[in-house]
């Protein structure tokens, strides 16, 4: 482990309260089924996978139930084994509605024979990634994206094509991103601290399948239990490997921002991290392609923090996706205080929910649910030049200006301003003193940005 | 003898730049039809862009580019008036102009309509809808943030105390700038004078319209079997075909949910 002062982004953010001491000592409990699983076909980046089964049909755990609708798509698989009760359109966190199969868990939760069969046929892909790498490396790929894993930390971006980089672009370094710079969130820092090893052996995998030269795991100094843990089990390894401490700050855990603390390399405008030589995976992802790849495995659970001052006993819970909110707080106690906003995710980027109806996704790290005093409804006032958020924004962004032009709907000048480099942090809405909604205005400017790429 | 040199250099700088501007005149004029100038003023110069030219300008240097090609009815803010009038000027025929205005297809304000969360954010319809599929517990009901009311010309949107946009037929000069920037596509442009409406856009079933808005349609089919040739089931919702006259009282007050008005 890597004993330097630990590393801080020259970039600027901010400093929340975390508020992860509710949690961050309590081990994960497994969740016991639930009466129903209502598995979403949207719960990645890209577009939805198509449902494969209908209302009346039996399925085994790991057997396909939405098969990837294209290269930037991901497959989605039974939680378990039961009937399917229902195929129809579920609200998703985002709040769009979705097509979702409901299941009707069977209580044996047995797995599909494919599974065992996906083991069988990778029992050696380990020892050939090692000897033939070129050769293996394919069919590690082909494994996570049969496994349908997206991106744990969430933004669900779909893994496969992450580690499918084009072959001008060769990929040096592999981040492994322990950093969890979420107020609340535990559920990666637990997962570190118990599974150490075998987050390690994922990130071995994908480093091999990448052929990067070195390996870092990016830990913040605020979780010094799960740096240790990660710390023994890099400790082992031949090679460049080693974990770094990152000061504790928001948003650390942004990718770009990241690969600026450890490597001081900068992500170019429009870019992504390959551009830069490297790929960065969560370390619930990295969990993921090691159940792919060494149990064949695919995403059936993941583990999310149920979290905030307004549940009775705040967990770190490893759910079925699929599993209804409203479960999953029961299964914490339920609200020992009625909460003012539910947020899915971390409260800086998560996305406030309208009701509990929503289920777990792949991307869901926690669940948030705070009181009225946390809350408190504001009137936002016209920018007053302050500076503030040109201070917090990370990526070197003029939030102040670029909302005053979206605010006018002058699109053209935003994008000028390179308003589709905003990571939707939140830095800039925290610490604005006159309460603008800047982050959607940021988020309308990209959109337009996205529409202009769109057309021909 | 100072105030003469100063007299005599400041005239004389004068004269020069009069002389440049003369020149400049002369040579680099730009000789503009002087009919767009006649065309334009006969336009009511709202610059809507309903015709589907850059401003009242723009389709007169249209119509005048070749005279015929470009037809004199296409300004709905001018109406038969002035289709008259360009047709007459130019001597083409004038052309059929039927005068449209726009409806909002709902009618569910917030004493009817409840909301599904507080929105806290930006006041646009656009981004409203794309925070979690905006407040409105009805996913294709009116969110009326006012987006439509902004970009209206002619001021016919009014934003009631209801939350609801309402456009007032009299004022509304059919331009559609508001059909374009509803994110929830539910306005539609119909022709004037109509006075029986289905005020619902949700094609949900019966059960989830009735949870979301206590006047939407619920698709019982009741109007289209009272008037059958003007009213047709599009699904689980009732459209009036606007094609054909509709004048039956009854299907407004049989309609059970009252999502049928007359207005």
């Amino acid at each position: 482990m890597s004993a330097s002062k630990p590393k801080l982004s020259p970039n600027v953010g901010v400093h929340p309260a975390y508020h992860k001491e509710a949690t961050s000592a309590k081990p994960i409990e497994v969740m016991p089924l639930p009466p129903l699983l209502r598995v979403s076909m949207s719960q990645h980046l890209g577009k939805p996978a198509l449902p494969v089964v209908k209302k009346g049909d039996t399925v085994l755990r790991g057997q396909v139930i939405g098969e990837a609708a294209g290269f930037v798509s991901a497959a989605v698989h039974a939680p378990t084994s039961g009937a399917v009760k229902d195929v129809a359109e579920a609200p998703t966190a985002g709040g769009i509605m979705a097509l979702a199969v409901d299941i009707a868990p069977d209580g044996r939760d047995a797995w599909a024979p494919a599974v065992e069969e996906n083991r069988r046929k990778r029992a050696d892909l380990l020892a050939r990634l090692r000897d033939d790498p070129a050769a293996a490396r394919k069919e590690v790929v082909a494994a996570v994206a049969d496994a349908g894993i997206a991106g744990m930390g969430g933004a669900g971006f779909p893994t496969h094509v992450k580690l499918s980089p084009p072959p001008d672009k060769p990929i040096e370094t592999l981040i492994i991103n322990g950093a969890e710079c979420e107020p609340y969130l535990t559920a990666d820092d637990r997962l570190m601290v118990e599974r150490a090893a075998e987050i390690w052996q994922g990130a071995l995998i994908i480093q091999a399948a990448l052929g990067a030269k070195r390996v870092r795991v990016a830990v913040e100094n605020n979780k010094p239990r799960a740096a240790a843990a990660m710390g023994a089990a890099v400790a082992d390894s031949a090679g460049d490997c080693a974990v770094v401490m990152l000061e504790t700050m928001y948003p650390q855990g942004a990718e770009k921002q990241q690969i600026l603390a450890i490597l001081g390399r900068e992500v170019p405008s429009g870019g992504l991290p390959m551009d830069v030589g490297v790929v960065v995976e969560n370390v619930g992802t990295a969990l993921a392609v090691r159940d792919a790849v060494v149990n064949g495995r695919p995403l059936t659970e993941r583990v999310t923090t149920v979290t905030g001052p307004c549940v009775a006993e705040p967990k770190n819970v490893l759910a079925r996706l699929g599993t209804l909110y409203s479960d999953l707080v029961a299964f914490c106690g339920g609200f020992a205080r009625p909460p003012c906003k539910i947020v899915s995710g971390g409260p800086m980027m998560g996305l406030a929910q309208s009701g509990l109806d929503v289920s777990t996704a792949k991307t869901t790290s926690g669940l948030v649910a705070l009181p009225r005093e946390l809350v408190g409804a504001f009137v936002s006032m016209p920018c007053i030049s302050c500076g503030r958020c040109v201070e917090a924004c990370p990526s070197g962004l003029m939030p102040c200006e670029l909302s005053q032009m979206l605010e006018a709907e002058d699109y053209e000048a935003a994008a000028g301003c390179n308003v589709a480099d905003c990571i939707e942090c939140g830095c800039c809405a925290y610490v604005c003193p006159a309460r603008r909604p800047l982050v959607q205005h940021m988020r309308r400017g990209k959109a337009w940005v996205a529409a202009q790429r769109r057309k021909p | 003898m100072g105030i003469t040199i100063a007299v005599l250099t400041l005239g004389g700088a004068g004269l020069v730049c009069a002389l440049i501007l003369v020149v400049a005149d002369r040579f680099f004029a730009v000789h503009e039809d002087p009919r767009i100038e006649t065309l334009t003023a006969l336009l009511p110069g709202v610059n809507c862009g309903a015709c589907g030219f850059g401003g009242c300008v723009e389709y007169a240097r249209a119509l005048l580019a070749v005279v015929g090609a470009t037809p004199a009815n296409l300004c709905p803010a001018g109406g038969a008036e002035t289709a008259h009038a360009v047709a007459a000027m130019l001597g083409i025929e004038a052309g059929a102009t039927d005068k449209k205005v726009a409806l909002v297809l709902c009618g569910g304000d917030s004493a009817r309509a409840p909301r599904r969360f507080l929105y806290n954010g930006v006041a646009d319809c656009a981004a409203a809808h794309a925070v979690g599929g905006g407040d409105k517990l009805c996913r294709h009901g009116c969110l009326g943030y006012g987006s439509c009311a902004r970009v209206c010309p002619a001021g016919a949107v009014e934003i009631t105390a209801g939350q609801l946009a309402l456009v007032h037929a009299d004022l509304c000069i059919g331009c559609g700038a508001c059909v374009k920037t509803c994110p929830r596509k539910l306005i539609r442009m119909i022709p004037a004078g109509r006075t029986i409406h289905v005020l619902c856009n949700s094609p949900e079933k019966g059960p989830a319209v009735k949870k979301a808005c206590q006047v939407g349609c619920i698709g019982c089919t009741l109007c289209a079997k009272l008037a059958p040739e003007a009213i047709q089931m599009n699904g689980f919702l009732a459209a009036v075909d606007y094609a054909r006259e509709l004048d039956n009282q009854e299907v407004v007050d049989k309609c059970p949910t009252h999502c049928i008005v007359r207005r």
